[in-house]
């Protein structure tokens, strides 16, 4: 059996998480943004369990932590999908510069 | 049978007509005199039965507590012995015809209803005093008609001289009123009681008991209670405010400064009789006061010539003979001569009011000839003035003769010649009076005279009678009845009636009137050639002994200056201090408000200024867009890592 060695791992969920955060910082789309976010938790996610697996005594917490984010994750994409409908409901948009009400 | 309650009823009638007449007179208009003249009518009805049953020796007295002062109780009460039943049935008889009269003599003024309302709150007034059992309310009526006395004085108030007049009546009574305040206070604060008869009870058996009088306190408070006297019925040296009080109606002069209320300062003195008779050296000086007032009054009257101003000194002149017979020791005689004067007093009023009313003069020497014109005034006028004169058998002469017999027989021949040269000179005015205003020829072309009504003439008729009569209950006819009775009241010398007295009075009487009837009549030149004989004589009389011009100098105008002073006092200092209290209260407000506008405003506004300075740096990263606050927490989590890994 192939063992991934850990800094290969970890090489792979910080590209993930770059992905993510460029997505998150340059995609005009709301869903885009929030499709962005679920990546970065995946690559948090991706490096828990690596870290449980190769450095801890007891595998499951890091596990149990990431099915935890995954379940978190989950209600925020719920919530963050069901203001995105409302969103459009009222302004007929779903770009991000385009609702910029809350500002001074 | 008299209740001895009904008494009360006798002042609180007019009272009634008081209230009914200031709160109601607009609307009652003439009616206001018709029910004056029903409660004073009514007045007299209750209060002649009550006045016969004491004549014939009954006596009644009630009292109720009217208020504890610390534990001793405070009672006021009605008193009716011979002397209030006496001044009752004088004040209710001779009050209601002066009522009568006044509803003619008013009629037409402006002010008919008020003048009514006065009169009765007047009424109210004297019937209290008369038939009160205590110095207290004696004195709470005593100023309620020295008030109407100011009222009525100043009834046409928009003659200035008038309003003068009754502002003189009430501060010169005052005087005399602040005194018997304090008599009957260090009275009662001598023998712990103002009840008149507890006082006699305990005076007249202070021998008796262990009570020890303390003379010296009482000596003040009769001569404070003297004071009084000298006020309101215009004894020297307070006498100048009657004759100017000839201001008011003249109905106002017949029944308060002819008949009643001048009277109750003597009623005042046979009051306190015990008092002045268990203390000694007061009467002497009752007697001299008494004396010279008389004297001095009559001498006075003799040469004034507006007819009021001639009874007024008149009154003055009797009340100074009331006042000597009492300093005599002489009750009956002194009260007798109350009653009988009160009787052809008012009588002269009315007349002199009925003539002004028939020729609108009031000043003799435009009158004259007017007893063709006035038969029924002039009669009856010169019946009353044969009273005063002392002529026999009318009243005046009775009551005259016993003051002249307490005089002679209680051996003062000087106080006895002295009153015996003031009946001549009375004897003398009055005639001149008459002899210049109903006989000789019309000297004022411009008058045109006429009878009065019925209305003011059967009064006049009335209180003629009365003048008449009235002297009969004290006369040898009835055995000296009337000082038997007064005599019941306390014990003082009488005097067995001597021809001789009697005699010289009549003697002088007959002179003065034959005196005045040569001198206006016969010889006109006389008494201008008197005149320019005697000339300081003269001046002294006509100018009233210059006691006006003496008190303006003395009292008035200190008084005045001292006002003034105490004006620029209060202008200068107080107001002074006042308004600088003021300014500076304006300046340290002013400072005030500065520093609440630049410094505590200041502060805070800064501090707003401040905060909204830095909002408008601070808020420019607040853009509405939501990569922009991404990117700063994605730029700011790698700075604290790039920190945290260096370090």
């Amino acid at each position: 059996m192939i063992i991934l060695p850990l800094p290969h791992i970890l090489i792979f969920s910080l590209l993930l998480f770059a992905i993510g955060i460029y997505g998150a910082l340059v995609r005009r789309n709301i869903i885009g943004i929030l499709i962005s976010i679920e990546l970065m938790l995946n690559a948090a996610n991706i490096n828990l369990i690596a870290f449980s697996k190769y450095t801890s005594l007891a595998p499951e917490t890091g596990q149990i932590f990431a099915l935890f984010v995954i379940a978190i994750a989950a209600t925020a994409a719920a919530v963050g999908l069901a203001i995105v409908l409302a969103l459009y409901r009222v302004r007929k948009t779903v770009q991000a510069d385009e609702v910029h009400l809350l500002k001074w | 049978m008299v209740t001895s309650d009904q008494i009360l009823l006798v002042p609180l009638l007019p009272f009634l007509a008081f209230v009914v007449n200031i709160l109601a007179g607009r609307w009652l208009k003439d009616r206001a005199a018709w029910l004056s003249i029903a409660t004073s009518s009514a007045a007299c009805g209750i209060a002649l039965p009550v006045c016969w049953a004491v004549f014939q020796g009954a006596h009644f007295a009630h009292q109720g507590t009217w208020l504890m002062l610390g534990s001793t109780p405070l009672r006021f009460g009605y008193l009716m012995d011979p002397l209030s039943a006496t001044l009752l049935f004088m004040v209710t008889v001779v009050g209601t015809l002066i009522q009568i009269y006044a509803a003619g003599y008013m009629h037409g003024d402006p002010r008919y209803s008020r003048f009514f309302a006065y009169v009765s709150l007047f009424m109210f007034a004297m019937l209290t005093l008369v038939i009160s059992d205590n110095y207290l309310l004696f004195f709470m009526s005593w100023e309620i008609m020295g008030l109407c006395s100011y009222l009525l004085i100043g009834f046409y108030f928009e003659k200035l001289s008038a309003a003068n007049a009754s502002l003189k009546a009430f501060l010169t009574t005052r005087v005399g009123d602040v005194g018997f305040l304090l008599g009957f206070l260090t009275l009662f604060a001598a023998l712990g009681t103002l009840n008149f008869s507890e006082m006699n009870t305990l005076l007249a058996g202070a021998h008796k008991t262990h009570f020890v009088l303390n003379t010296g306190l009482l000596a003040t408070a009769a001569l404070f209670i003297f004071c009084g006297t000298i006020g309101k019925s215009a004894q020297f040296p307070l006498h100048v405010w009657l004759p100017d009080a000839m201001e008011g109606p003249t109905p106002v002069s017949a029944l308060i400064h002819a008949a009643t209320m001048v009277a109750a300062g003597v009623f005042l003195v046979a009051r306190s009789f015990t008092l002045f008779m268990a203390v000694p050296n007061i009467l002497p000086v009752v007697t001299a006061i008494g004396t010279i007032t008389a004297f001095m009054a009559a001498f006075i009257a003799l040469t004034q010539n507006d007819i009021k101003r001639v009874l007024a000194y008149s009154t003055i002149s009797q009340l100074g003979y009331m006042v000597t017979a009492l300093g005599l020791s002489g009750l009956g005689a002194g009260t007798f001569h109350l009653i009988t004067h009160a009787f052809f007093k008012a009588l002269l009023f009315l007349g002199a009011g009925s003539v002004i009313h028939g020729t609108h003069v009031q000043d003799i020497r435009e009158m004259g000839g007017l007893f063709k014109k006035m038969p029924h005034t002039a009669v009856t006028f010169i019946i009353a003035s044969l009273a005063l004169a002392g002529i026999p058998p009318l009243s005046g002469f009775w009551s005259k003769d016993e003051i002249l017999l307490a005089a002679f027989g209680s051996g003062h021949f000087l106080v006895y010649g002295v009153l015996l040269l003031t009946a001549f000179m009375t004897a003398f005015y009055m005639f001149r009076l008459i002899f210049l205003t109903f006989f000789g020829a019309a000297r004022n072309p411009g008058v045109h005279a006429h009878e009065s009504p019925a209305l003011m003439t059967v009064p006049l008729w009335c209180l003629a009678t009365g003048s008449v009569l009235i002297g009969i209950p004290g006369s040898p006819f009835m055995h000296h009845w009337f000082q038997t009775f007064i005599a019941q009241m306390a014990h003082y010398p009488e005097y067995d009636p001597s021809a001789f007295v009697m005699a010289c009075s009549i003697a002088v009487a007959v002179l003065g009137i034959a005196l005045a009837g040569i001198m206006y009549l016969r010889q006109k030149h006389w008494a201008a050639a008197v005149a320019k004989t005697f000339p300081s004589f003269y001046r002294l009389s006509f100018n009233k002994f210059y006691f006006d011009e003496f008190y303006f100098a003395y009292v008035v105008k200190p008084f005045q200056s001292l006002g003034r002073a105490l004006f620029r006092f209060d202008e200068t200092v107080i107001d002074g201090t006042v308004n600088n209290a003021g300014r500076a209260t304006l300046f340290v407000s002013a400072v005030k408000q500065w520093i609440d506008t630049y410094i505590v405003d200041g502060a805070v506004n800064f501090m707003g200024t401040a905060v909204y300075f830095f909002n408008s740096i601070v808020k420019r990263i607040q853009t509405g867009i939501l990569q922009n606050y991404l990117l700063i927490v994605f730029v700011s989590v790698l700075a604290f890592l790039f920190f945290e890994l260096k370090f």
